[in-house]
């Protein structure tokens, strides 16, 4: 399968689950119950997106036919946002399902942006990368509704609710952390040094997102990129924060180019169905 | 012929284990009760994308079902229109207050806040005070947030218009 509306959607659903994946580490590990239990639920939002372009990525991957079955309830299904139960699975067992793709494939085939799998670091840095991810999500789901695929636009349509709360959320704590104490303050500085040069490929198109924005199905993204920078400027201001000079953007995880820390968030992550495969529980 | 009343009747039985007093139809994630050939078919959408519960509930309407003598079941998920609480029964609503958990204000007033615009005075459901303050966006599940009564100094769950 290597058509751009599969590429596209893995990307999509690539993004939401290395940042979900992200934000569960600190699972247990929060500064405080409240917020610990707020990035953990934002963390299910993502995986909960995941999983819907998975699901959908697994079809076209299938042919248009549901993944294996599952015993565990998982939803599977066909077009139009409307989604077929799992147990009157027509018969035959599809290679491709969405666990398929979430933990059997290696790096290279991820093609999530580079921002999503930069390290966790401090609260601070976790915070920021929120908040960039979220407030491009914002406007990205907000145009993705209008996509002709009617399945992305359905999933964009039941994303955009939830991330207006992740946006309100991260952009408060940039706000309270930037314009907090000097130690807070200048966490926020070195975050902003290290995710800047990350930012800019969220708004440069791979090939398949150019491709697919031509027939009105991609977001055509290198225009989100003004608004997106207005929402930053503007909490930035309330933050005491300034935006960093233009410089070097780092590019490459659309097509699966990445970092280092990719490969240690899948070995965490994959570990499990790669030493036992097909385990459930 | 399916009597599509009465599979209604049992879905009011099948609770959201996450708030037990809720059935899902008192949620508003039954969309649609159909014949389809010889069984039926039950159009339900989720609350939230990654809702825990959702699997669960699946297989108690499923498991209710089967019970009363539907073996042929047929569940479809679709997920536009997006649910909004709007959907859930006025009924729904009071059991929430009843049960301590501050019900969804309508969506016209508040849903769609923007940066820092707080949602309106969600009201105590226990003293009925709007005196009341935000501690959470994000409560003990994706549909919730957390308060405080400034009033009667309970710590309570709201559940969020969404």
């Amino acid at each position: 399968m290597s058509s751009p509306i599969y590429y596209y959607t893995l990307h999509l659903a690539d993004n939401a689950l290395v940042l979900g994946h992200r934000n569960s580490e600190w699972t247990g590990h929060g500064p405080i119950l409240e917020q610990d239990i707020a990035l953990s639920n934002i963390a299910l939002d993502l995986i909960g997106q995941a999983r819907n372009f998975y699901q959908y990525a697994a079809r076209l991957a299938n042919g248009g036919r549901d993944g294996a079955r599952s015993e565990r309830g998982r939803e599977e299904g066909r077009h139009d946002g409307g989604r077929r139960d799992e147990e009157r699975g027509e018969g035959a067992r599809a290679e491709v399902t969405e666990d398929t793709l979430a933990y059997l494939r290696d790096a290279w085939d991820f093609r999530n942006c580079l921002l999503l799998e930069q390290t966790n670091g401090d609260w601070a840095k976790t915070i920021l990368r929120q908040f960039f991810f979220s407030a491009y999500q914002f406007y990205f789901y907000e145009r993705l509704q209008q996509s002709q695929d009617r399945e992305l636009a359905a999933i964009a349509e039941k994303s955009h609710k939830e991330v207006t709360y992740h946006l309100r959320w991260s952009s408060e704590w940039v706000i309270r952390l930037g314009d907090g104490t000097d130690e807070s303050h200048a966490r926020m500085k070195g975050a902003l040094d290290q995710l800047w040069p990350f930012t800019g490929e969220l708004f440069i198109p791979a090939d398949y997102e150019q491709a697919l924005s031509l027939k009105g199905i991609a977001v055509e993204i290198a225009g989100l990129r003004g608004i997106w920078e207005e929402r930053v400027n503007d909490v930035f201001q309330q933050a005491q924060l300034i935006k960093p000079a233009a410089s070097w953007e780092q590019t490459g995880g659309k097509t699966g180019r990445h970092t280092e820390h990719l490969g240690y968030l899948l070995a965490e992550m994959q570990f499990l169905q790669r030493a036992y495969p097909g385990c459930e529980w | 012929m399916v009597d599509t009343r009465h599979i209604w009747f049992l879905l009011e039985q099948v609770n959201d284990p996450e708030v037990p007093v809720l059935s899902v139809v008192d949620l508003g994630i039954i969309r649609d009760v159909r014949e389809e050939g010889s069984g039926v078919e039950i159009v339900l959408t989720p609350t939230y994308s990654g809702c825990p519960a959702m699997d669960v509930i699946r297989m108690n309407i499923r498991m209710i079902l089967l019970q009363n003598g539907f073996t042929d079941v047929k569940l479809t998920t679709v997920l536009s229109p997006a649910w909004t609480t709007d959907w859930m029964s006025a009924r729904g609503k009071e059991k929430l207050k009843a049960y301590g958990v501050a019900p969804p204000l309508p969506s016209q007033q508040v849903c769609h806040p923007a940066l820092f615009h707080r949602e309106e005075a969600v009201a105590c459901p226990h003293c009925n005070s709007y005196h009341t303050t935000l501690i959470s966006e994000f409560g003990s599940t994706a549909c919730k947030s957390l308060y405080r009564c400034e009033d009667c100094g309970e710590p309570f769950d709201y559940f969020k218009c969404h």
